[in-house]
């Protein structure tokens, strides 16, 4: 499956929901947000929220900042 | 410490809040921010790096007693800044938000429209809204009026270290809006620190003039004191400014005279 992640386009395999993706990329759950095709998917959603060819992903995390 | 900060339903019994950008290390960063004393600290929100996505977590090095405080650095127009809040909420830390809409690049000042615009919705869903504004009393009102829970005007441009430029501001804007006024960007030393808090001001929010110090824990603990110290200055009161001295000791009974 492509998706575009954070701006780059990325070929996924094995993967229909947003933990999937999460865990494929090595990510963890605890400490990010996630917006597919500019909708915000609460964590408790991350489960059941299916990923889909092409959609466009956003995966952010806290960093420092003022 | 005197009194508390209430934002929203949040209670803060330190009047600092501190910024964690720019520190040269995460570690240096959370012995600074346990040596300020503050129970509120800003982050930022951006993407994660793919190629890197198992680096620390910045949140694991924040102490368990201090709140996060998500901004919408960066953000130019009321959608991004939405956009970044309602991600932020949606990661699980709370509702507050502190609201920064930038009109002008190179001065990272805030654009009045926009903030308004965003702090309105931001309130209806639901956000403790903490405004990053210009030090402009008629827009006070208005954020005041759409519901704000925190006021916070610059002191000067942000990162520039310049100190509050318009004290006056700060009385201005207690006068006019009934929830707390935070000095937010350009503190860059312990007396400008203080002389907010002197002033009137509720709290102040520091990040570079601790992240760049030499010492960022003892200037930490610096601007605790400076932020103690210039609150407990205000409650006291100070004495009347005269054009004139007048003497501290008697002036009858001199010896000779």
């Amino acid at each position: 499956m492509r998706l575009i992640i954070n701006g780059e386009t990325r070929e996924l395999e094995g993967i229909e929901s947003i933990k999937d993706m999460l865990d494929s990329l090595g990510v963890d759950h605890q400490t990010v947000a996630v917006m597919v095709n500019g909708e915000i998917i609460g964590r408790a959603d991350f489960v059941s929220r299916p990923v889909q060819d092409h959609d466009a992903i956003e995966i952010v995390r806290f960093v420092g900042g003022g | 410490m005197s009194g508390v900060l209430q934002v929203g339903s949040y209670t803060f019994h330190s009047r600092l809040i501190v910024g964690t950008g720019k520190y040269a290390s995460n570690e240096i960063m959370r012995e600074a921010i346990g040596e300020s004393g503050t129970e509120l600290v800003t982050v930022a929100l951006r993407r994660v790096n793919l190629n890197n996505p198992g680096e620390p977590s910045l949140l694991d090095f924040i102490p368990d007693n201090v709140r996060i405080l998500p901004n919408t650095a960066g953000c130019h127009t009321t959608e991004e800044a939405l956009n970044v809040a309602r991600l932020a909420k949606a990661a699980g830390i709370g509702t507050l938000v502190k609201l920064e809409i930038i009109g002008d690049q190179d001065l990272l000042w805030p654009d009045p429209v926009a903030t308004l615009e965003a702090t309105k919705i931001l309130v209806q869903e639901g956000f403790t809204v903490m405004v990053y504004t210009t030090p402009d009393p008629v827009l006070a009102k208005y954020l005041d009026q759409a519901g704000a829970h925190a006021i916070m005007p610059l002191g000067s441009p942000i990162g520039s270290g310049q100190g509050v430029l318009d004290v006056e501001a700060i009385q201005r804007f207690k006068h006019r809006v009934s929830v707390p006024v935070i000095v937010d960007a350009g503190i860059g030393s312990p007396q400008d620190a203080s002389l907010a808090m002197e002033t009137g001001a509720d709290g102040v929010l520091i990040n570079t003039a601790i992240a760049h110090a030499k010492d960022p824990s003892l200037m930490a603990r610096a601007m605790k004191l400076a932020v103690e110290a210039g609150r407990l200055g205000f409650e006291a009161g100070r004495m009347p400014k005269r054009q004139q001295a007048e003497a501290s000791s008697p002036t009858a009974g001199m010896v000779g005279r």
